[in-house]
């Protein structure tokens, strides 16, 4: 019995354990504090769903070998072009949603190659380097916002130059995926097409893994010295998984605005890299190795985490408005912990 | 002989782990005498020497057997500080000089003369100034015993190679209670003038007084200038000798000298014209530590070839050049084409596969599975276990482990099953998954180096048999580098001697242990010109 537990203990990972026994006692706390439960739990499934594919753009990079893609917000800033893109045609509806993820691909696909040009110039120091590339994209476009020569009334400023900061997604295609087959059941809300699409994308992804390009991607980034003794062109995978990733960044932002119900300019994206990051590392990667079942555990727990702790600190502490407070203490003392498991993973 | 010696160590043992390295060896040494210490890679040198300093990783595996004696004295040296305070100098391989000092301030690091001035008689010792002139006088003597012209105010960076190592020598004459040098291969980084140089430079030290123990594979030197030879091999002293009455070829012949294991059951008839199947032209491979510096070998069809040499000679490059992993020049002609440089995929493609010396690190994908080591190279290379749906493609997981469970049977892989990563694996186990791999390319000619590499001596065995068969049922060519001269004589037809980057020479397996010896040392060709051949 007690090596079957800890069998079990060193195949599921002590953190996530501890992580998990800490959102349980979380939920309980809610529990006596009389807190909706049902609406917590489907707070935590639809932020699950709406973070899941930006988790999952980690994949690509790491198995590539350039490690944690911190430079996502290159990837969410092509997702929002193609976005207003949609917007600015005015379509509604699912022609909307896949006009802006068809816009947003060849940008993401062109941006992705040449950020992976970049990354195979730094080797070694990849994830300090993506970094800033984040910060830098998402400062680039702050002036873009201003520029770009986007007409319709939903999109800029009605006095003035530039584009508003929130973009409504209301009577486009706001909930798309939300509300497709959606059902309840004790009183929980399942955003079915939202975990379905999630679901989706991470079944192309397992595919994706086991053709012949990305057998030799991964190769590339587990050994190397390895690959080129095999004739895989290196540089050739990094880039074909930095393109991906950022692809998916792109995607994944589509995904969060339809279920937020509105497009984030400016300064928005800016830390959404790291929240990806940790979601990823709490569910056990590492910059090294990642699978499929790290990005689903990982994002659920963030997110679980995330959700459940607010109102939790907001009953126990009533006085003033704490939940922004304990909103930034939460989500930077996990991307802060789960940094420290970047090189050995999370267990 | 009665005579004092300066060092004498006698009997020395020393093990690892119960792996005998050392098994009594006795070193005596006499003031003012240049004594040679020969041997292989891995006949003990080095540890020989790390006892002598004192070096930690003696003391923290267990410390040795056996005395040291100075002066007639037993002492007991606990640390590379007790060694110099007995006198004992070493000049370094790797030269340990400060690049932005100038010679006399490398010479006199850590030694430096002190005058006193008026802030060191108020404030005390660390306010006074160095003794410019005195340390100048000093290091200008200490590089007159040597016989150079350097000039000691001159800064050390953009010198010479050469001028380094005098400096070197230099520093540690300069140290006044230096009985007793070290000198580790000092000549292999110069040319043969400087080399010239400093054997008279060695004459030198040795008339003041100071004993020298010469540690070299350069048999010519020896001859030169050593009175007393000891030979080491495999940790036991062969032979200590004079060397006034020996010669070149009886030492050559002891360093390499081994009993042969004859796998080899039928020697293969190699009169009859051979096909040739690869020729390789004037090859120069910048690969750091094993450079090649023009190489021209013919590999004959069905054969196997053996590439040995010393460490850091360039048998491995030869491999990992015309496999495309290093830069490259001159011609490989494989089946009458010209090779491509550094493109591994075409090379590959061509049917020629490569087994890497480096196992863990180039050749294994360690946290994946055995049986996606296995298939990897293939699935890129020729495409095969994969299915294909249109332009998207899926690994072919039924074919791939029916393949690795043949491969696991025929090599005897011993593993729980095809899906154990290969980390898990015993070396020589792991071996046979990285030939393996090379076997599922199909190749026409199989480059393997070091393939018995840190694995144990029953799984050596297997291994050798493998490539044996392989050769023999398969016909498949095989070109094997090996730092283990017995093992190339036991399954090689016939065996090339890489020194200082070229081709020394070709020989039979069954060829005299003189002539292997002399290869290696890079002095058979010296030997032919003055006629005093052999066989």
């Amino acid at each position: 019995m007690k090596e079957r537990f800890q069998r079990f203990i060193h195949q599921f990972g002590l953190p996530r354990l501890i992580i998990l026994s800490f959102f349980l006692a979380l939920l309980v706390s809610a529990y006596f504090l009389k807190l909706p439960l049902n609406s917590l739990v489907s707070d935590t499934l639809v932020r699950t769903g709406m973070n899941g594919v930006l988790v999952l753009a980690m994949v690509p990079g790491i198995h590539s070998g350039i490690g944690l893609n911190f430079g996502l917000p290159l990837g969410i800033v092509c997702g929002l072009l193609g976005g207003l893109v949609s917007i600015e045609m005015n379509l509604i509806g699912i022609n909307g949603f896949i006009i802006a993820i068809l816009v947003s691909l060849p940008i993401a696909a062109v941006i992705g190659y040449l950020y992976g040009l970049m990354l195979n110039r730094v080797k070694g120091s990849e994830m300090l380097v993506a970094t800033y590339v984040g910060f830098s994209a998402v400062s680039l476009m702050n002036i873009a916002w201003l520029l770009l020569p986007f007409h319709s009334p939903e999109i800029k400023w009605p006095i003035g130059d530039g584009l508003r900061t929130t973009i409504t997604l209301t009577g486009k295609y706001d909930k798309l995926l939300n509300n497709f087959l959606d059902f309840k059941i004790f009183g929980v809300m399942v955003p079915t097409g939202l975990l379905l699409f999630f679901l989706a994308m991470c079944l192309l992804m397992f595919l994706f893994l086991r053709t012949r390009t990305g057998v030799m991607m991964s190769a590339a980034g587990i050994n190397p010295k390895f690959a080129a003794a095999t004739g895989i062109q290196v540089d050739r995978a990094r880039i074909i998984g930095t393109m991906l990733s950022t692809i998916l960044g792109a995607v994944g932002i589509i995904v969060y605005s339809q279920s937020y119900g509105f497009f984030q300019l400016y300064q928005a994206p800016m830390m959404m890299g790291f929240a990806a990051v940790a979601a990823i590392l709490i569910g056990g990667a590492s910059s090294h190795k990642a699978t499929l079942m790290h990005v689903i555990i990982g994002t659920f727990l963030f997110q679980g985490l995330l959700t459940v702790s607010l109102p939790v600190a907001n009953k126990i502490v009533t006085e003033g408005n704490l939940s922004e407070i304990a909103r930034i203490i939460v989500q930077n003392g996990i991307i802060l912990y789960s940094l420290t498991k970047v090189s050995n993973g999370g267990d | 002989m009665s005579e004092p010696y300066v060092l004498s160590m006698q009997d020395i043992q020393k093990d690892y782990f119960g792996n005998k390295v050392l098994k009594g060896v006795t070193i005596n040494a006499r003031a003012g005498e240049v004594h040679a210490l020969l041997g292989e890679n891995g006949a003990g040198k080095s540890t020989l020497m790390n006892i002598l300093f004192g070096m930690p990783v003696i003391h923290s595996t267990g410390g040795y057997g056996g005395k040291i004696m100075i002066d007639g004295k037993e002492v007991q040296i606990k640390s590379p500080k007790d060694a110099m305070e007995h006198g004992i100098g070493m000049v370094h391989q790797e030269f340990m000089l400060i690049p932005g000092f100038t010679v006399t301030e490398n010479i006199k690091l850590n030694r430096e003369i002190l005058k006193s001035n008026v802030v060191s008689a108020l404030f005390g010792k660390s306010m006074k100034t160095l003794d410019r002139k005195a340390m100048n006088a000093d290091a200008r003597q200490a590089i007159d015993t040597l016989g150079v012209d350097i000039n000691e105010r001159q800064g050390v960076s953009g010198m010479p190679v050469g001028y380094m190592q005098f400096i070197e020598i230099a520093r540690e004459i300069d140290k006044k209670n230096v009985r007793l040098l070290v000198f580790d291969e000092p000549t292999a980084v110069l040319t043969e003038s400087e080399a010239d140089t400093l054997l008279a430079a060695m004459r030198r030290i040795c008339e003041a007084g100071i004993a020298i123990l010469f540690i070299t594979h350069r048999l010519e030197e020896v001859m030169a200038i050593a009175r007393d030879i000891t030979i080491l091999r495999d940790g036991e002293q062969v032979a200590a000798l004079e060397a006034a009455h020996t010669n070149v070829m009886e030492i050559a012949a002891m360093m390499v000298g081994r009993e042969i294991e004859a796998m080899h059951s039928e020697n293969r008839d190699v009169t009859k014209t051979p096909e040739i199947l690869m020729e390789i032209k004037d090859f120069k491979v910048q690969m750091p530590g094993e450079q090649v510096k023009g190489v021209s070998l013919e590999v004959h069809k069905g054969e196997i070839l053996g590439l040995g040499g010393l460490a850091g000679q360039g048998k491995i490059g030869i491999a990992n050049g015309i496999m495309g992993l290093y830069p490259s020049t001159g011609t490989v002609l494989f089946k009458g084409e010209a090779l491509p440089s550094s493109q591994p995929e075409v090379i590959l493609k061509k049917g020629i596969a490569f087994v890497s010396e480096d196992r863990r690190g180039v050749g294994l994908l360690l946290d994946s599975s055995i049986e996606d080591n296995i298939v990897i190279s293939s699935m890129h290379i020729h495409k095969r276990y994969i299915k294909k749906y249109g332009p998207v493609t899926q690994k072919n997981t039924g074919e791939i482990r029916d393949h690795a469970n043949r491969m696991i049977k025929d090599l005897d892989i011993r593993c729980t099953g095809p899906e154990q990563p290969s980390r898990r694996l015993s070396g020589g186990n792991q071996q046979k998954v990285c030939i393996a791999r090379a076997l599922t390319l199909n190749p026409e000619i199989l480059f393997v180096s070091e393939p018995t590499r840190g694995i144990d001596i029953g799984a050596k065995k297997l291994v050798l048999d493998t490539l044996i068969k392989l050769n023999r049922d398969h016909g498949m060519t095989i070109v094997m580098t090996s730092s283990e001269l017995a093992e190339l004589r036991s399954i090689c037809d016939r065996i090339a001697i890489v020194t200082e980057g070229k081709i020394e020479g070709v020989l039979a397996p069954n060829d005299s242990d003189a002539n292997f010896g002399l290869m290696m040392s890079g002095d058979y060709g010296k030997v032919i010109e003055k006629g005093e051949a052999i066989r």
